[in-house]
């Protein structure tokens, strides 16, 4: 099925341009030379202005000294991998000349306590941004339902959630910290400490959002519906799901889009100030580290922390397109 | 002929605003048999829409009441299952899942699955929409929208089917067809049915009788036609028929020379409702619903 969609956006690319050349320019101008123009002009603005710029770790990185600093992350990522990979060959070289000598001998396997490189700590990031986003969705998703449907609760809640939404997640990690500390007592963890912190600190944060477009969304029901809903005599359970979910899904997505954002904001700030693994952790080590490489490397993280964000926010909407009955809205 | 099906009587309803409450209608009595075609007709603003969502349930009496079969009308409900203006069809649903929404919700405990189905491809071939089973009401026109809204409303196999302004939204032709698909139902099913209209020929066209409503607040029954025109009704013909000339004379008396508009000149050209007053009649239709004070003025 694939190859031959392919094929037929190829060949309807190329009627285009033989049906119509000047619409065909135009697209092409605008679809491609225009961001890249864009990117150019930023990229030379950036190297003027980076040559100007002297810092006590020397001179600010441009794109060169940037291009190189990915290339020698990629390196420094591969070197890590051959290592571990080499302490494994090793302990289970040991263990098999263990066992050849006595088969009832007890061996332990250990994992490799290298530090983390920098692919390392993007996958932490991305496993936690995502583990604290769908646990605020599942929190802020009903619940929005709920003050959206009954306007008693919603009266109850929203002093609560003018007064937390505005809470910045730097404020929230001491107390999210201690938390977790007191009660999060067990010998053998699932989740690491800092995993759980960060988790509930984006959660925190950007639960908002979702909560907020879902409960408006849900409240925006329009009456003709409604009263089809009550003709109909629908159950709870069928008004919410056939009524009134389909019709507040825009919203909800907005919602997400936005909580999702927070969320991989609010995450590096917090890694940093927490000393979590992942990105942020990655910048402020770099950043401590002080060496002529840092800046470079910091402003890898920096790109990379956008072209994420970014990637993320067209997964969300991927899905949006997914789900939505909607087809023919402009998704942007 | 039961002539105790459907019976509105005393009905008084008030809506609260800040300036105290507004008297929107003042004890209407209506009798309606079974299988009988009634017309609401008036200007807009005067409470037809009211009328008809007092016996939907949609909206409670503040005094008298509404007895179905002897049994009073306390909630809305798939028995009196409402057409309404905008079709208020599910945008996310198909035509067939619009309709199966109705059924399965009616005769979930009733019919096996595939009754359930039959039923459904019935209804939809009984509006001439079977085309379309699978089509999103956006992938459709505005006239079939009204008619699968139509098949809805059928399939819940109501004792009265109500409709507010069905076919206020669409243009003259195709309003015309629906008409005849409507009459045509009519004749298969043999509904009870209220329609509420602005358009005099409309009435005459498809009621047995038309009640006529003088303006609000505090709007009554004011003279009710009966329409005593054989069946079926053939349009053409009807043009040039005497006693339908009358009869459409009639209403326009009512309308235009007894309980005019104030604001309205005599001379205007509202014989005949088109689209662009009906437009203004809905705006103002929904100002009586949201805030009856506003129409109060208007009408004053």
């Amino acid at each position: 099925m694939q190859p031959l969609a392919q094929k037929l956006a190829t060949i309807q690319w190329l009627s285009l341009w033989i049906d119509n050349p000047k619409a065909a320019g135009q697209n092409l101008l605008k679809q491609l030379l225009l961001p890249l123009i864009g990117l150019l002009a930023f990229l030379f603005l950036w190297e003027v202005a980076a040559k100007n710029i002297h810092t006590s770790l020397g001179q600010f990185p441009g794109p060169t000294q940037v291009y190189q600093q990915s290339i020698s992350l990629v390196k420094e990522h591969r070197a890590e991998r051959q290592k571990a990979e080499a302490f494994y060959q090793r302990q289970e070289a040991r263990h098999a000349k263990k066992l050849a000598k006595n088969p009832d001998a007890k061996v332990k396997i250990r994992p490799y306590t290298g530090k983390p490189t920098f692919f390392d700590q993007i996958g932490t990031s991305l496993i936690t941004v995502m583990a604290g986003f769908i646990l605020a969705s599942l929190i802020a998703i009903p619940l929005g339902i709920m003050i959206g449907l009954n306007s008693s609760l919603y009266a109850a809640l929203n002093p609560l959630i003018q007064l937390f939404k505005p809470v910045s997640p730097l404020a929230w990690l001491p107390l999210v910290t201690m938390v977790v500390s007191a009660l999060y007592v067990s010998d053998d963890p699932m989740f690491a400490k800092s995993f759980i912190t960060s988790l509930f600190t984006v959660s925190l944060c950007c639960l908002w959002p979702t909560l907020i477009n879902t409960a408006v969304g849900v409240s925006g029901v329009s009456s003709d519906l409604q009263n089809v809903s009550r003709v109909l005599r629908l159950g709870w359970l069928t008004h919410v799901t056939k009524i009134v979910l389909p019709s507040s899904i825009p919203l909800v997505f907005t919602g997400l889009r936005l909580s999702l954002g927070i969320a991989w904001m609010v995450l590096i700030a917090a890694e940093m100030l927490a000393q979590n693994p992942g990105l942020g952790k990655f910048v402020w080590d770099e950043f401590q580290n002080g060496s002529s490489q840092s800046l470079g490397r910091i402003m890898v993280a920096v790109l990379v922390i956008g072209l994420i964000g970014f990637v993320l926010d067209r997964l969300m909407l991927l899905l949006q397109r997914r789900i939505s009955w909607d087809k023919s809205a402009v998704l942007r | 002929m039961n002539t105790k099906h459907l019976e509105i009587s005393g009905v008084d309803i008030e809506f609260p605003t800040p300036k105290g409450p507004f008297k929107a209608l003042d004890n209407i009595n209506l009798k309606i048999a079974e299988g009988e075609f009634v017309s609401l007709i008036g200007h807009s603003g005067c409470g037809k829409s009211t009328v008809l969502n007092i016996v939907a349930g949609l909206y409670q009496a503040t005094k008298g009441g509404v007895l179905l079969d002897g049994k009073e009308v306390t909630e809305p409900g798939p028995e009196r299952s409402v057409v309404f203006q905008n079709h208020s069809l599910l945008p996310w649903l198909s035509c067939y899942e619009n309709v199966e929404l109705a059924v399965k919700q009616v005769f979930g405990g009733t019919k096996s699955k595939a009754e359930m189905r039959e039923w459904i491809h019935h209804n939809l071939e009984l509006v001439h929409m079977s085309h379309a089973l699978d089509k999103r009401p956006d992938e459709i026109s505005g006239g079939m929208k009204q008619r699968v809204g139509i098949a809805r409303a059928l399939s819940m196999q109501p004792k009265v089917l109500l409709m507010d302004e069905p076919f206020g939204a669409l243009d003259a032709l195709t309003r015309a067809h629906l008409q005849d698909s409507l009459m045509e139902i009519q004749k298969s099913l043999n509904n009870t049915v209220i329609m509420i209209t602005h358009d005099v020929d409309e009435a005459v066209l498809l009621s047995d009788r038309i009640v006529m409503m003088t303006n609000g607040p505090a709007a009554s029954v004011g003279e009710i036609l009966e329409i005593d025109l054989p069946r079926p009704r053939d349009r053409i013909q009807l043009a040039d028929d005497p006693l339908y000339n009358r009869y459409r004379q009639a209403v326009l008396s009512f309308l235009y020379e007894k309980h005019s508009k104030p604001d309205v000149p005599r001379s205007a050209p509202q014989a005949t409702a088109s689209a662009a007053p009906e437009k203004q009649a809905d705006r103002q239709e929904k100002v009586l619903k949201e805030d009856p004070a506003g129409s109060r003025e208007d009408a004053a």
